[in-house]
């Protein structure tokens, strides 16, 4: 057994290895035909793109990886040229995205609406309340724990403008009942529960999130609610390898009848968690 | 009131369907981390063969960087890396970002600081011993290191395994430079960030408690490569 | 007491010209580390094949002194010539040092030595066929694929002298080869070391033991706190040491 440990066999053995080791690893740049779609927590969460992709690589051949982060963290690696297609829910910071020139034009995609969410026995008592603020009032009043997203998202931009409109400024109670959890929104829902708190999120996650326990959608139906997706293709000016042609596919995909029908056509115990916007006759 | 019980039994059931999911992403992560195992292995063998025996000004100053750098955390090796090879960066033009081969870059860069660390310990220890012997027979600085690494093979072994136990384990970096892309760049550690986030804990599970077998089966072959090499002198 | 000579004699001159490390000659040499001299001024030649024994009490600097013959320590002061030349690589290959410790390698007894062989460049077809010889001629074919480290403390260190003789050395340095062996090993090292003498290698055993010393030696140096007292011829040197430490010392007795 000693004699077949020589040094040259070992060697020979590990560089075979090696080699087999790195043919078995997908190659990035064979001719592969895929486009990087920067996107969010809350969609990936949500199970769409496991249902809607497919269908869009089957049609068109292109394969679809999406990196999802938070909003604000979505843009700024398309701003570096790190996706050919960004897919988020914060108009204003997509409107400024093309206006900055870093995207070529914002197309409405789908809607759905925030929601809040909490225990059962809801100490804050917010329950039914149709106006969000206000819940969120109850809820610092209360001193309730209430678990913020507290990235660059969508969500929490959505988040903050409702703590403007209430008229309170949680970060002061940060650490204290105001948790800044800095993660994503499963994560955070996760804080939420564990904590026996409440949370702002979109309805879609909410669905989808096999984590719930006892936890019930308490506000809900408030306009300041309502939740809009854009998607945007990354402008080719500003970065050689942004895949035009084919991220104009997908967007076109998206906003067309196969693509808007299959968002509809999404559902979880019957209920449907995204809303397409059709696309206006011009 | 989370039931850790149905839980393991929904994992257990996972695992026994051998879902082709969890395959894919089990083979990608041993892919992804034997490949930078064995390029960091032959690097930080070279390094740490080369510090022990080479004298050269600054040599302290490298050894010291390379133990200081066995803790880097994973998320900054990551962030390094992402940063290397964005499309913003200097090396973007390799459209590496999001593939296998940017989280093999960022594991190596994980690993090979361990590898070399160790391998210069080892080696270091073994001069000691050897150092008056292999002058006489008049060896070369160059067939010292490989003397040397041959010698101290048992030991450079462990040395390999705390590598790519500490590889295989991570999530910071992979899931940084791969973006948790399905079917891409998803392995188990990031697959169980994203479905415990998801509220899926019993497919979390099912993958956690397969890092737990391989972190064992680790231990175990450490525990067997240490009895061998005393049964014949070599430890 | 043997000449010590300042310049070349006729008799160098050849020995350079052939090529021969010997004689091996210590100029005025010193070691001096810390402050503290180990080594004080060293006169020695060296011309004679055979078996030259370096005694002297522990401490004495005998081990120090081997070392710097065999080219592996440099003195602070004086000169080493081995032949009229002076050390480079290819001196250092003709020559050879067994440790007072077995120092062999985390593999077999035969890899030992075709790993030196190698190291000699040696061609690797020759390596196998060369290693076995020296193992039976030490006695130990027998152990030729058990590792190395597994022999016994005589095994060992018959190995380590197998491993050098596999060298063909021409100057073979030995230091307390036997110190810490059982009879039957001692024996054995020392027929080998005779086998060599007969080969015409020139042997430099370190030794304290009188007994060996008594057995071995051609000629006798005797060290005493880092300066070579005495360098006779070994008759000479058993019946009338002339100096006043080499008596106390053979007498038995503690030399300070």
């Amino acid at each position: 057994m000693m004699g077949v440990c020589t040094r040259r066999n070992v060697l020979g053995l590990a560089l075979a290895g090696l080699a087999f080791l790195a043919c078995g690893v997908p190659v990035a740049w064979t001719a592969d035909n895929f486009i990087i779609v920067q996107s969010t927590t809350s969609t990936q969460n949500s199970g769409l793109f496991e249902h809607i992709l497919p269908l869009f690589t089957k049609k068109t051949g292109i394969e679809v990886r999406v990196v999802a982060v938070g909003t604000g963290q979505a843009l700024k690696n398309a701003k570096n040229g790190d996706g050919d297609v960004v897919l988020v829910h914060s108009e204003p910071d997509e409107a400024k995205f093309v206006a900055d020139g870093w995207g070529v034009k914002r197309y409405p995609v789908m809607y759905n609406d925030f929601i809040i969410v909490g225990p059962a026995d809801d100490p804050a008592k917010i329950a039914r309340l149709k106006q969000a603020p206000e819940a969120l009032k109850r809820i610092a009043e209360a001193k309730a724990p209430f678990a913020s997203r507290a990235d660059d998202s969508g969500t929490y931009k959505a988040e903050l403008k409702l703590w403007q409109a209430a008229g309170i400024d949680p970060k002061g109670a940060s650490g204290n009942w105001y948790l800044e959890t800095g993660s994503g929104m499963g994560a955070t829902l996760n804080t939420a529960v564990g904590k026996r708190g409440y949370a702002l999120t979109d309805r879609a996650t909410w669905l989808a999130f096999a984590n719930k326990h006892d936890f019930k959608v308490l506000v809900e139906g408030d306009d300041k609610l309502f939740n809009q997706y854009g998607v945007i293709l990354v402008n080719p000016e500003r970065h050689q390898n942004v895949k035009a042609k084919e991220g104009q596919a997908f967007i076109d995909w998206l906003t067309g009848a196969q693509g808007q029908a299959a968002i509809a056509a999404y559902k979880i115990d019957g209920q449907q968690l995204f809303f397409p916007n059709p696309r206006p006759q011009s | 009131m989370l039931d850790l019980s149905e839980a393991f039994r929904a994992a257990l059931r996972q695992i026994a369907a051998l879902d082709p999911q969890l395959i894919e992403i089990i083979g990608l992560s041993l892919r992804v981390t034997l490949t930078a195992v064995a390029i960091a292995t032959v690097i930080g063998f070279a390094l740490g063969g080369v510090l022990a025996v080479y004298r050269f000004p600054g040599r302290g100053a490298v050894a010291a960087l390379l133990s200081a750098l066995m803790g880097l955390p994973p998320v900054v090796a990551g962030l390094i890396v992402y940063l290397l090879l964005s499309n913003a960066g200097p090396l973007g033009v390799l459209q590496l970002l999001y593939t296998p081969q940017a989280m093999i870059i960022a594991q190596v860069i994980l690993v090979t600081p361990i590898v070399a660390a160790l391998t210069r310990q080892t080696c270091e220890d073994l001069l000691e011993e050897y150092r008056e012997q292999l002058r006489s027979l008049g060896a070369s600085s160059a067939s010292i290191v490989t003397t040397l690494l041959w010698d101290g093979r048992y030991r450079l072994t462990t040395a390999v395994l705390a590598g790519f136990g500490r590889a295989i384990a991570e999530v910071g970096a992979v899931m940084i430079v791969g973006g948790n892309i399905d079917h891409v760049t998803r392995t188990m550690t990031t697959a169980i960030a994203l479905e415990t986030s998801k509220g899926n804990i019993a497919l979390a599970l099912a993958l956690g408690m397969i890092l737990l077998v391989i972190a064992l089966a680790i231990n175990m072959a450490l525990m067997g490569i240490r009895r061998l090499a005393s049964h014949f002198a070599y430890a | 007491m043997l000449e010590q000579p300042t310049s070349l004699t006729a008799l160098d001159a050849r020995a350079l010209s052939s090529g021969r490390l010997l004689p091996l000659e210590l100029k005025s040499l010193s070691l001096e580390t810390g402050g503290r001299r180990l080594i004080d001024n060293v006169d020695l030649r060296i011309s004679e094949p055979g078996i030259s024994v370096i005694m002297g009490p522990n401490g004495a600097g005998k081990s120090l002194l081997l070392r710097l013959m065999h080219g592996l320590i440099v003195p602070t002061e004086g000169a080493i010539l081995w032949g009229g030349a002076t050390m480079d690589g290819q001196i250092r290959r003709r020559q050879a040092m067994v440790f007072q410790k077995p120092v062999l390698l985390r593999r077999t007894a035969a890899a030992n030595i075709t790993h030196a062989l190698g190291l000699r460049g040696v061609a690797r077809s020759e390596r196998g066929a060369r290693a076995i010889q020296a193992l039976q001629a030490a006695g130990l074919e027998r152990q030729a694929f058990t590792p190395a480290r597994v022999l016994s403390g005589g095994e060992q260190q018959r190995l380590c002298l197998a491993r050098a003789l596999s060298l063909d050395p021409e100057i073979l340095f030995l230091d307390e080869p036997t110190a810490s062996l059982d009879p039957a090993s001692t024996l054995a090292i020392e027929r080998l070391l005779i086998e060599a003498k007969h080969r015409g290698i020139k042997v430099i055993v370190v030794t304290h033991e009188l007994g060996q010393a008594r057995r071995l030696a051609q000629d006798v140096i005797f060290v005493h706190h880092g300066r070579m007292i005495e360098h006779q011829p070994a008759p000479c040197f058993f019946e009338q040491p002339e100096s006043d430490a080499a008596r106390a010392f053979m007498a038995g007795g503690l030399v300070l």
